[in-house]
């Protein structure tokens, strides 16, 4: 195939790309397991909820998609919280299995509220049109590498407050284990309840993330959803450098996939990827450990 | 009115297996399946491929989706079954979406999103469709009480105190001597099977089936009947089925009355419904109406080993 190396080449960086967008939802999701310790599969949902707050405040109020981001984050966040409270934290004691349910139900309520207001049609961001970047063979789109800074900014952003703050701190402490972190005062409620605000508000930045390169609707969120399952398992459930390396794991093997496969069977790259490390290295590429 | 009644009644009897296939893993050895309309849709295409192309007569066609829904149970179960349940909430719910994706994808197969019509029915086109209707709802009822009766032995038998003793503590059920992984696998690939045969017979009863017909909605649908009924309580599954159509019938004629409401609108309050009850089920009864009860065990006569 001629120019195949070139072609190679541009899906290693298209790869890159999606996997840096990936890994921002998929350390929400790792996150929010580490620590309340059951897969909340609303994150689907959290992430339909940022890319549709980060679609109104775009097209209403035309703020750039930057700024648009961060109400994703914060209406998100806001909305992870109130769900948690209502409808999750009243489940836990019932186990995790019977939470991960009541996660699925509340992503088919969310998801439904999302549709009944805004309705079933695809929208798009109001982005101004830029030609793509090319350096040789290599092309790039502007809207990409700005998606590409946000992730890298909001993920540099969680590592420093997971390292050097008090909460940060407190939050890998409930991760370990959270009986000896509440022995030492920390008040788990509290950490949870910031654990929700951060995951589920990364879920909603990384659903606005993918849904600007192309356009939402209210099933944005689920579509992605196998892909950041994926990155999670991949790298370590509940590890967050697990998440992203599982993520570039991901976003590459799904471009590179192209090669031979229908670009229909991208989101199966994932599932064969969780297939492979679960027999292979159950624990994820870096372990399940929670930084 | 009558046709509408037989044709809610044979659904809710399809709800009725794919509940009971689910309290074999879940209410029986508490292992999750949330994707199950992945093996649901499984069976619905092994059997109308083999009856439909291969023209095998309608019971090989069952027969073959039962293996086909078990055997890939077996393989979810197996490469999850030393790890924490979690992994089989995630590998389930990703088997399904998969499935979604070939059937949508291998058009040479599956006829893509277009979907295969035309399936055989027993009897189909040799009787009045009134008749066809209801010889259907007598099969289905027929194959719920067989399936209802093989899982209550399976219940009160040693096999199934095995499997309840793995929900309660997989490890004390290991020290015990029990082979667990074995037990594991082989409860999720029969409950696999199970839910292929609904699946085929939904196949065989609306003549057609498509990728948008398997959507994760149906997994809430069941999930909510087992936990309406009663988790662990076959009988309660049963019943489950039956509110739980009877319930998303209810909402169709209330939601209709709302003025006002586009068809979005109204597809979108109805969805939310079902989450929103078995939110609150989970959370008000979450035994359900008939709570499990656990067979009485005679204690063994003195002398005699206790198996």
């Amino acid at each position: 195939m001629p120019g195949s190396l070139d072609q190679i080449a541009q899906l290693v960086v298209n790869g890159l790309v999606a996997g840096t967008v990936l890994a921002v939802p998929a350390i929400g999701f790792t996150a929010i397991y580490a620590v309340l310790r059951f897969p909340n599969f609303s994150v689907a949902s959290h992430a339909t909820i940022g890319a549709f707050a980060g679609y109104v405040v775009n097209t209403t109020w035309h703020w750039p998609a930057w700024a648009a981001v961060a109400a994703a984050f914060l209406v998100a966040g806001a909305a992870g919280v109130v769900n948690d409270r209502l409808v999750l934290r009243p489940l836990r004691p019932a186990g995790a299995l019977t939470t991960a349910i009541g996660a699925v139900a509340l992503t088919i309520v969310l998801e439904n509220v999302v549709r009944f207001v805004f309705g079933n049609d695809l929208r798009g961001y109001d982005l101004p049109i830029r030609r793509d970047w090319q350096w040789g063979p290599l092309r790039i789109g502007p809207q990409q590498v700005e998606n590409l800074v946000i992730a890298v900014v909001a993920m540099l952003a969680v590592f420093v407050f997971l390292a050097f703050t008090r909460t940060g701190k407190a939050m890998r402490a409930v991760a370990d284990d959270t009986t000896l972190a509440s022995l030492k005062g920390i008040d788990a409620e509290r950490v949870a309840r910031l654990t929700n605000f951060g995951g589920m508000g990364l879920a909603g930045v990384g659903g606005m993330l993918l849904g600007l390169d192309t356009s939402i609707d209210p099933l944005t969120g689920f579509r992605v959803i196998l892909s950041v399952f994926a990155a999670a398992v991949v790298g370590g459930l509940g590890s967050i450098p697990g998440a992203v390396v599982g993520a570039l794991t991901i976003g590459l093997a799904e471009e590179l996939s192209l090669v031979s496969l229908a670009p229909a069977y991208r989101t199966a790259v994932g599932f064969v990827a969780i297939l492979l490390v679960l027999t292979l290295r159950p624990r994820g590429l870096l372990g399940e450990r929670a930084y | 009115m009558e046709n509408y009644l037989v044709a809610m009644a044979t659904f809710a009897c399809l709800y009725a297996l794919l509940a009971l296939g689910l309290n074999l893993v879940w209410g029986l050895a508490g292992m999750i399946n949330l994707g199950l309309v992945g093996f649901f849709a499984v069976g619905a295409y092994v059997s109308a491929l083999t009856t439909k192309r291969g023209g095998v007569p309608i019971a090989l066609g069952l027969v073959a989706a039962l293996a086909v829904a078990a055997v890939a149970g077996a393989v979810m179960a197996l490469i999850t079954a030393r790890l924490r349940g979690d992994y089989l909430a995630i590998i389930t719910l990703g088997f399904s979406e998969v499935v979604r994706l070939v059937a949508s994808n291998e058009i040479w197969l599956t006829n893509g999103t277009d979907g295969i019509s035309g399936i055989p029915g027993p009897w189909r086109g040799r009787v009045s469709p009134a008749a066809f209707n209801v010889i259907f709802l007598v099969l289905a009822a027929l194959l719920v009480a067989a399936v209802l009766g093989v899982l209550e032995r399976v219940r009160h038998s040693p096999y199934g105190r095995v499997l309840r003793a793995i929900r309660d503590d997989d490890q004390v059920a290991g020290v015990a001597g029990k082979h667990v992984l074995r037990f594991k696998v082989e409860a999720f690939a029969l409950s696999a099977g199970v839910l292929g045969v609904a699946g085929a017979l939904w196949g065989h009863y609306t003549s057609y089936i498509a990728p948008e017909v398997f959507v994760p909605l149906i997994t809430i649908y069941v999930v909510l009947a087992l936990t309406a009924g009663g988790t662990g309580n076959n009988w309660g599954a049963v019943l489950g089925a039956f509110l739980v159509v009877f319930f998303m019938e209810a909402t169709r004629f209330v939601t209709g009355w709302l003025p006002g409401l586009g068809p979005v609108q109204i597809a979108a309050l109805r969805e939310s419904l079902i989450g929103l009850s078995l939110l609150v089920i989970l959370r008000m009864r979450p035994a359900g109406l008939l709570p499990e009860r656990l067979p009485r065990v005679e204690p063994p006569p003195v002398g005699e080993a206790v198996r």
